[in-house]
């Protein structure tokens, strides 16, 4: 069982190398995706043009790299020996209500996590500090909202 | 050769996820949760990747082209609009009530869960609803 917080949820590690290392191979492939192929690495980009309407003939390499993050936890999996273990919400209704928001909002706004919060931050993009400054305010407030005001 | 590339980087960036633990929601909303159970771990995932991305990119740029491609595509947009605040808030409240942003939802669609199988086609449909709307605004 996972230990659990005083508000009843899932207590995680404080794993600071794990996690900088980690972030460097995000980095890491970013910077590949910009010496191979010219483009930023943002992934609400890439899978939002795996939908019509089709602008280039960039949808294999879109394909194909979903496919690698798909494919990654198994990799993972195959060469520790243990399952990689992650807590998803069953609430479904508001895995729908964030899946519409994240979706919307990254297109909308121009970029997500990665796009903005890595691949512009890295290029000291003024629109990707303010996006980023955005959608990192309004994350901290739902959390507080959704776990000290409203309750579990 | 392009294809193999990117499902190479994919799976490079996936790695990166699933090392860092920001491919488990648990880890994410518990850096959004000042408040509580905060987990600082996340701010080094961002610290690693933009560091990397930060000193690769400069490296990268005093190239003339690609290796795989004619030239360099990068965002040249350096208005702040409405679109700019709007579209990050929003994303940011998703993010925060599901733990998921879009690459994390993605490496986690094998394992099966069901609120992640809600959650990646809500995402699509939603990135195909901004799309088509900004389409019809011009």
């Amino acid at each position: 069982m996972t230990e659990l917080s005083s508000t009843g949820f899932p207590l995680t590690d404080f794993t600071p190398v794990a996690s900088f290392l980690g972030g460097a191979l995000i980095g890491l492939s970013a910077v590949l995706m910009l010496l191979v192929e010219g483009r930023i690495a943002g992934i609400s980009g890439i899978a939002s043009r795996l939908l019509p309407p089709y602008r280039d003939d960039g949808f294999a390499g879109r394909l194909a790299f979903i496919a690698g993050l798909i494919a990654a936890p198994f990799l993972v999996g195959a060469v520790t020996g243990a399952p990689v273990v992650q807590t998803v919400s069953s609430n479904l209704l508001l895995m729908l209500a964030a899946g519409l928001l994240v979706g919307f909002g990254a297109v909308w706004g121009g970029g997500c996590t990665s796009g903005h919060g890595v691949c512009g931050l890295a290029r000291l993009s003024p629109r990707s500090f303010i996006a980023t400054g955005v959608f990192m305010t309004t994350g901290f407030l739902t959390v507080f909202l959704m776990r000290h005001v409203i309750g579990g | 050769m392009s294809v193999l590339v990117n499902l190479a980087l994919g799976l490079l960036f996936g790695l990166g996820l699933v090392l860092s633990g920001m491919s488990d929601p648990a880890k994410v909303l518990n850096f959004l949760d000042l408040a509580g159970s905060f987990d600082p771990s996340l701010a080094f995932v961002m610290g690693g990747a933009v560091l990397v991305a930060f000193l690769g990119y400069r490296l990268t740029l005093t190239r003339e082209r690609p290796l795989l491609a004619p030239r360099f595509q990068l965002p040249t947009r350096r208005d702040i609009d409405a679109r700019l605040i709007i579209g990050p808030a929003l994303f940011g409240i998703g993010w925060g009530l599901g733990g998921f942003c879009p690459g994390p939802a993605f490496t986690a669609l094998g394992l099966g869960e069901a609120g992640t199988l809600v959650f990646v086609p809500a995402m699509l449909a939603g990135m195909w609803a901004a799309r088509a709307l900004a389409e019809r605004r011009g």
